[in-house]
């Protein structure tokens, strides 16, 4: 057994951690509650973002969290035209078809990176990754509580957009009842591109929370993304507010686990709560009933 | 055996004369391993194509198939013909259980999708950490060529024995496609509830097809060991072979009998041909198979037999307006 004080820092180091898988499983639960598609391509342009915040350091200088005023906007234009241009017309409406065409672009774009990049792992220069804070007894990672913060900052954020504003009101409206929406007035294709946009907007920032602590090559993705469909099972697929608990619980697990069982047997626990979530309750614990 | 045949047995006659005509290493060795692949296909067919339930991790029973024919014949001493049969009954124990556990849910679509994944990266975890699977660092059979362990120096021997297990496929698939099974499978994909108003099981039919897929794709696997002699966790549970068998059976056309062999040829020739002209650029052969992916599922959702028959659909009619013309 380990002393308490050693597995509190832990946990509370999980729920850090946790709160950066949060915001990547928040873009996919945006993503499924709009569209109701699991986008497989969701980790990989994950990588894609970490590779152009590495970029906007490297070739041109830029912090890190400065990097995410540029990052964020790009990746949600990427996402817009991913899903106005190649999503939508490739799948022709169908579930099934959509599944395939985001796993399609899934090994297009990894292998693509891998090109470019080759497998060598990189990560950003500076010692700023290695800060710590103390916080009443324990010692935190930095980054990762900006990580925190920031994601919790995205989420109200997102909130106030969905519920305040003009495209949030179309983008829930399309999520209810699509025909209905383009009844009144409201070009569905155009909501499915800027909530496919937010989504991975949310990856932007995302990327540019996890790499001062973490590291990029051109599989990374696949970390997170059976991570974040974990939480957004865990969560219930299209929940927000899931998403943010679940996330953080989840972050939470990995750390135990990880305490307990070592780091390769670590992601057993992520994997088993996904496959009993799954099997026992698929609609999560905040999810409607499909 | 009806003239719709025909193509079938002349694409598995002419691979099968390719080892007479060159004994170049390379080829053998793209012909056995795109074998391999289409037999992993050929088992995500199944399932698949004929039952509409899209796996993403076909690897689980590839994995299993691999792993169960390495340990048996490393740490039990089992002879390789045998620990090839265990390795294809474990494969498709494990694909009943798997089905069990996700059909019984009631999971379908992206769920089951989903759940298959994650079996594979959990078989994928305990292989790489458990001792019996030797680990991190894999499993190597030890070599002893000799028909009695299943191990052949001549590399024309695999091409025929990989070459073999394919037809049986093919004419198992076949057989499927016109028998009861086949049909209640057909109808359960095509409306579940449908085929339940019509007295279909629908449970046990799917139970059966991912068996049936499972056994299949764990061949795949098994056979992967005694050409390779080498396994680990990676390549047995890794996501690159459950998404092989997938884009071999979409690209060649899901559902269709000669789809996953035409799908795996036509790639892996593409690939070929790519790093040909690209060079040692890596992963430039995988871009354009997610392309392809992508490409199939917007212009050709049949793949390559569904445009081949839409070509000779037109034919014929062009064929019998000139007749009518003259």
């Amino acid at each position: 057994m380990y002393p308490p004080a050693i597995i509190a820092e832990a946990a509370l180091n999980g729920l850090l951690q946790g709160a950066v898988y949060a915001l990547v499983a928040l873009g996919l639960t945006l993503i499924y509650g709009v569209l109701h598609i699991i986008n497989f391509a969701h980790g990989v342009l994950l990588t894609a973002a970490m590779f152009a915040v590495w970029a906007a350091q490297t070739w041109l200088g830029l912090d890190p969290y400065v990097s995410i005023l540029i990052v964020a906007p790009l990746f949600f234009g990427i996402g817009y035209a991913l899903q106005r241009f190649v999503i939508g017309p490739a799948s022709h409406g169908d579930d099934g078809n959509i599944l395939l065409v985001t796993l399609g672009l899934a090994i297009a774009l990894e292998n693509g990176l891998l090109a470019l990049f080759r497998s060598d792992t990189r990560t950003l220069a500076g010692e700023a990754g290695f800060a710590v804070v103390p916080v009443g007894p324990f010692l935190l990672s930095q980054p990762k509580l900006v990580g925190f913060v920031v994601t919790l900052l995205v989420a109200a954020l997102l909130w106030l957009l969905l519920d305040r504003t003009d495209t949030g009101r179309a983008i829930r409206a399309v999520a209810k009842e699509k025909l209905g929406a383009s009844l009144v007035g409201i070009d569905v294709q155009h909501t499915y591109a800027v909530t496919f946009g937010l989504g991975c907007a949310c990856l932007g920032i995302a990327a540019a929370l996890l790499l001062p602590s973490f590291y990029v090559n051109p599989r990374v993705g696949n970390a997170f993304v059976l991570v974040a469909f974990t939480i957004v099972v865990l969560g219930g697929m299209g929940s927000i507010p899931g998403a943010l608990i679940g996330g953080l619980v989840i972050g939470v697990v990995e750390a135990l686990c990880g305490l307990y069982l070592g780091d390769s047997l670590g992601q057993l626990g992520i994997f088993l709560i996904f496959i009993l979530v799954l099997l026992i309750r698929p609609t999560g614990l905040f999810g409607a009933k499909a | 055996m009806t003239t719709k045949d025909w193509p079938t047995l002349l694409i598995v006659v002419a691979i099968a004369l390719v080892p007479l005509a060159t004994s170049a290493n390379t080829v053998l060795n793209f012909l056995v391993f795109t074998l391999i692949i289409a037999l992993a296909a050929q088992g995500w067919n199944i399932l698949g194509g004929y039952g509409g339930q899209f796996s993403f991790g076909h690897a689980a029973f590839f994995g299993t198939g691999a792993y169960v024919t390495a340990i048996l014949q490393v740490r039990l001493g089992v002879n390789g013909w045998a620990g090839f049969a265990l390795g294809i009954a474990a494969g498709a124990l494990i694909g009943a259980i798997i089905g069990y556990l996700s059909f019984r849910s009631g999971l379908r679509g992206s769920y089951f999708a989903l759940v298959t994944l994650a079996f594979a990266e959990v078989l994928r975890v305990v292989a790489n950490a458990a001792p019996v699977t030797g680990g991190a660092a894999g499993l190597l059979v030890r070599l002893e060529p000799g028909a009695a362990n299943f191990q052949f120096e001549n590399r024309a021997v695999f091409v025929w024995i990989a070459l073999a297990l394919v037809a049986g496929v093919l004419v198992l698939t076949r057989r499927m496609e016109q028998s009861r099974f086949g049909a209640q499978l057909v109808a359960v994909r095509e409306n579940e509830e449908a085929a339940r108003a019509l007295g279909v099981d629908a449970l046990a039919t799917k139970l059966k097809a991912i068996t049936l897929s499972a056994a299949v794709t764990a061949a795949a696997g098994a056979l992967y060991v005694q050409y390779f002699l080498y396994v680990d966790a990676g390549l047995a549970f890794g996501t690159w072979i459950s998404v092989e068998a997938l884009l071999a059976a979409m690209a060649g056309g899901k559902g269709t009998v000669l789809g996953p062999l035409v799908g795996a040829l036509t790639l892996h020739s593409l690939g070929e041909v790519t790093k040909a002209f690209a060079g040692r650029v890596p992963g430039i052969d995988l871009v354009i198979f997610g392309l392809v992916l992508v490409a199939v599922v917007a212009f050709a959702p049949d793949g390559l037999m569904g445009l081949a028959r839409r070509l000779r659909g037109r034919m014929r009619r062009k064929a019998v307006a000139s007749e009518a013309a003259a």
